[in-house]
Order: structure tokens, then sequence, then C-alpha cells
């Protein structure tokens, strides 16, 4: 239906995060019916962002300019680096206005199953930040998947020798939750993990 | 309480379109091989979270010429009332989702604890002849069926000795990867078997004092990390594990597996009155022993989740003699579990009329004997308590 260039719009569409064929589909009508107003924009756009962002240089983060916003911001504290998977993991971060120092982008976790080494991740480049002297705590906030765990295990292992303090994200009680919900593991890692009231 | 009021099948295994209500609390299909008894069986096995009791892969579930997708659907009567819970895949979709009341549960653990199964296959007949992976699983379906978050334990601890395997395999001994993935396994195989010791201990006492007609069993396991668990602490037991592993690197890589773990754990059974094992015994008194382990789990269940669970039953009479025979029948007149029995004729039911209703099955269907109950209602009184 409505040609080659239709089907083509769809499958690429459909490969995006949240979108099967369905959805793809019903977007890609949306857009046809309004081409003005709706997807010569968007195509500028798409073609604008793909232009300018790139990943910054110190911490692996994507944006505009490089240093990023992040990197390049004076009021941040520079003495904490906050460690996470990816971009997505940062972004939650700064959407939720917690952490006020900077962050290193891994691209990934140690994973033997899957073939991705220290190697494959952006493990040189936060070794030499810390090595620059100005870091005094690193955070790591990996998930708590076996992966996760051992990335935070290799990296401690790695950054204990420059003597910056390491500290790892907390694991336990979600906000609004109730205790007799959640299961054994969080349970005894939310007991484990207790600090003073 | 738990009852299975309404079972609807729709394009599962031998059955294009079957609804059945059971008329009472026990039920009995019988029928030449080949005719669905055990489908049937199957169909109610899923209704729990898991892979049900043929351990089947998604794509052996649809009718063989039906249109690809396939589900089951089960209306109970529960101490909060009425309840219906589906479970299939839809069309197009090797994805098995399911359906609590017409809306996709939170997770599968909504469904665990409204409904709780417990089952015995001729498969399991060879339990103790076969490799320590099919006890294991036994062990373990027994275990999760009272504490959930076990399977993901066991999940955990899988993947992590999977990676260290690999990265031992590709001679790629970087010491802290390396350390990292023990320190999970460490973590998780002590978890794993502190829930598995503490099922045995609970099952060895219930089947204690529920001996009866049947030869007591006891359940012992072969694991290194459940027997220092009954001496030190669990973290200390985490620490030994850890540094075994570590020592035990070119070992394990020579194996080409990890050789330690709680993956490496056997299940034993042992008849108390005369010391046999059940890999010793004859094939009726291993088969007595572990209806013996089924019966006292249900119980178990029961005592534990104030409700007993369905109980399924594929071919239990095999291998038994008369007298074992009656006393079974005897036991589940006696359970308040709604229970699904299967066997090839009715004669060997007949002395369970009085208190079941028996089915033929064949030609896609399902066919009342009037030797049997036909009532609408359970003439078995249920235990105040239950």
């Amino acid at each position: 239906m409505g040609g080659p260039e239709v089907e083509h719009l769809i499958g690429l569409l459909s490969k995006l995060p949240g979108m099967g064929p369905r959805s793809a589909r019903r977007a890609a009508l949306k857009m046809l019916q309004q081409p003005e107003s709706r997807m010569l924009p968007l195509a500028a756009a798409l073609r604008e962002a793909a232009e300018a962002v790139k990943p910054c240089a110190d911490c692996g983060n994507l944006d505009s300019q490089d240093p990023c916003t992040i990197c390049a911001d004076e009021h941040r504290d520079r003495s904490i680096i906050c460690v996470v998977e990816g971009v997505g993991d940062l972004w939650a971060l700064e959407r939720a206005r917690v952490h006020t120092g900077l962050y290193h982008v891994l691209g990934g976790t140690l994973s033997a199953l899957s073939g991705i080494g220290p190697e494959d991740l952006n493990i040189p480049l936060l070794l030499s930040r810390i090595a620059e002297g100005e870091v005094a705590e690193v955070i790591l906030a990996l998930g708590a998947t076996v992966d996760g765990a051992a990335t935070a295990h290799w990296l401690t292992d790695q950054i204990r020798p420059t003597g910056v303090a390491i500290t790892r994200v907390g694991q336990g009680v979600p906000m609004g939750g109730a205790l007799d919900v959640l299961d054994d593991g969080t349970l005894a890692a939310a007991l484990r993990t207790r600090r003073g009231a | 309480m738990l009852r299975l009021n309404r079972l609807t099948l729709t394009d599962f295994r031998s059955y294009a379109a079957l609804t059945w209500r059971p008329a009472a609390r026990i039920s009995v299909l019988y029928g030449p091989n080949g005719t669905g008894k055990t489908n049937l069986l199957e169909a109610l096995s899923l209704i729990v979270p898991g892979r049900g009791l043929r351990s089947a892969r998604n794509a052996d579930l649809p009718r063989l010429d039906g249109p690809g997708s396939w589900a089951v659907a089960a209306r109970f009567q529960t101490q909060e009332g009425e309840t219906i819970i589906g479970t299939g895949c839809e069309p197009g979709s090797d994805r098995r989702v399911f359906r609590l009341d017409g809306a996709a549960p939170r997770n599968q653990a909504d469904i665990a604890r409204i409904v709780a199964a417990v089952w015995l296959t001729p498969q399991m007949d060879r339990l103790f002849q076969e490799g320590l992976s099919g006890r294991r699983r036994f062990l373990d379906r027994l275990v999760w069926a009272l504490e959930p978050g076990h399977a993901r334990e066991m999940a955990a601890h899988d993947t992590a000795v999977g990676s260290r395997n690999r990265l031992l395999s590709e001679g790629r001994h970087d010491r802290a990867w390396l350390s990292g993935l023990e320190d999970s396994i460490a973590r998780h195989a002590v978890a794993a078997s502190a829930a598995r010791l503490s099922l045995v201990t609970r099952l060895n006492a219930q089947i204690a004092a529920g001996a009866g007609a049947f030869p007591p069993g006891r359940i012992g396991l072969a694991c290194p990390i459940a027997e220092r668990l009954q001496v030190e602490p669990a973290l200390k037991v985490e620490d030994w594990l850890r540094e075994t592993l570590a020592a035990n690197r070119p070992r394990d890589s020579a194996a080409g597996t990890c050789l330690l773990g709680a993956h490496r754990t056997d299940m034993r059974l042992t008849d108390v009155t005369t010391g046999t094992p059940a890999a010793l015994a004859s094939t009726g008194q291993q088969k007595a022993l572990l209806i013996g382990v089924i019966l006292a789990h249900a119980a178990l269940i029961a005592s534990a989740r104030g409700f007993a669970p369905l109980l399924l039953l594929d071919e239990p009479a095999v291998h038994l003699d008369a007298e074992r025979r009656r006393a079974l029948w005897d036991v589940l007149i006696a359970l308040p579990a709604q229970t699904v029995i299967t066997g090839t004729d009715a004669e060997t039911f007949l002395p369970l009329a009085g208190h079941a209703e028996a089915l033929a099955t064949g030609g896609g269907g399902l066919h009342p004997d009037g030797r049997f109950l036909r009532l609408q209602t359970d003439t078995t009184p249920v235990p105040a308590a239950l």
C-alpha cells in the first residue's frame, strides 16, 4: 500500500524502540497526511540532530556541543563522577536532578555471554579522568544484574589503587512501596544496606 | 479453598475447542493412549507460571492444524471469590501471556499467589535412574512452589556460572572480572541452597508426620554448599565459596565446566523403614515413595498458603500393587485438594465411584461415565480449616 517509499519509511520507523509494524504504519500515515506541517519539519530536525549531536569526548554523553553541557557547566561538582551504563541512565538521573557532579558513560556492561569485554567499554578514559587528580569519589550506578554486578566489581578493582572513594547506588525498598510485597533478595539487600535513622 | 469451576481450551494440543465443568472434587480421565488425557492435565499445569508438567516449549503447544495461537482459561472459586486465569499465545507471537480476570497481571507472582498445582507424571518413574539434572529440576520446582523468589536466584546463578565458563573457555583469565562473577555465583548459590535446605527440612517433617500407607521417604541433598550451611553462617559459606571458586579456576578451565555451585546439587530419596535408596528400590517402591513426597508437598503448600493446590496425577496407579492403590484412593478422598487423575481404563478407579466423576476421553471431547458421580455438588465434606 502506498508504494515502496511508504513501505521503506514504515520499515525504518518500526525498528525504533517502542514502535512495532502497526504503530509505525500509524505514524507514517499521520505524517503523510500533513507533509508540510509534520513531515518536513521532522525530516529537517532529524538531519540537524544527526549532524550536530556527537558523543562527548570526556564523558560519552550525547550532546550538540563537545565537551557536553554537563561537563562544560562550571557549577557542577567536578570531584564526583557517576558511572552509568548508557546515556539513557544519565538522562534518567538528570531528569531526577539528584546528581550535581559529572558523569561517565561506559557504553554497556561486561558480558561474557554477549562477548563484551573491558576493551569494548569506555574505561581507559574513565581511568585517565581519575588520574588527573581532581576526582574524590566515583559512584557506580549500574544495574542490579549479574553483568552489572560483575562490571561494578571489575571497576572497583581497577579504581581502588588510585585511592579515590568508590560507592555504589543503594538497593532496597522502592519509594511508596510496601515491605510485604518485596522479594527476598531485595529485602535482604535493603536490610544489608540499612543506615542510621 | 481452590476449586476449578470451568476449564476452556482453544486450539491447545489435540483440542480444537473444549469446555469442561468438573462435576466433583475428584475427576478421573480415562481412555486409550493418545486421546488427550495428559494434554488436559498439562493445560491445567500451565495455569500456574512455569513450563507445565511436560516442560514444553511454546512452539509445541498449539494444535497441529490450528491457526498457531492457543489459549487455556480456567475459572476458579477461591477464598476471595471467583477468578479467571488465562494463558496462551496470540496469533503470530511465540511469547506466552497471562490474563487475570481479563487484564494483564502486573507480574506472574500475582498469579502464583492465587493458584498452585502439584503433579506426578510417568516421566518421574525414571527420576532416580536418569541424570541429576532431572532430580534437581524436580527439587527446584518443589522449592519454587513455596518460595517464588527461588527461580530468580537460580536464573541469576546460572547466568553467572555460564559467564564464568565462557571466560575460562576463551582463555580470558581476567582476575577482576572472574572474581566479580564468582561473587555473584557465591551469593546466589548460598541463597538458593538455603531455600532448598529449608524446603527439605519442612518436607521431611511433613512426610514423617503424615506417614500412612506410603513408605516414609527421607529427602537428602548431596551438595557441599548445603552441608556447610548446616554448620556455618551463610556469610561464611559465601566467603568459602568465593575463595574455592577462585582457587578452582585452573581445574574448572580444564574440565570445561564449573564443578562447584548450586547447579551441581543432587537430590536423594531413601525409604526410612528399610534404609533403601530410591535408586535401588523396585519401580513400584519408587513410585510409592514419590507419591508420598508429592502428597506431603501438597499438604505443605496447604498449610503454608491456606489452600490446597490442584493435584494433577498422570497415571498414578501404574506400578502400584492393589493395596497401595487402595491406600492412594483413601488419601485422595480424605484430602481437600481438587484432583485430576488419568488412567487407561475406568475399572481401576471404580473404588472412587462414590467420590469422583469419570470422563472418557476421545474424539477431542470428554464423555461422562454413568457409574461415577455426575452431580454438580461435591459430596466430600471439606475440612473447615481449608
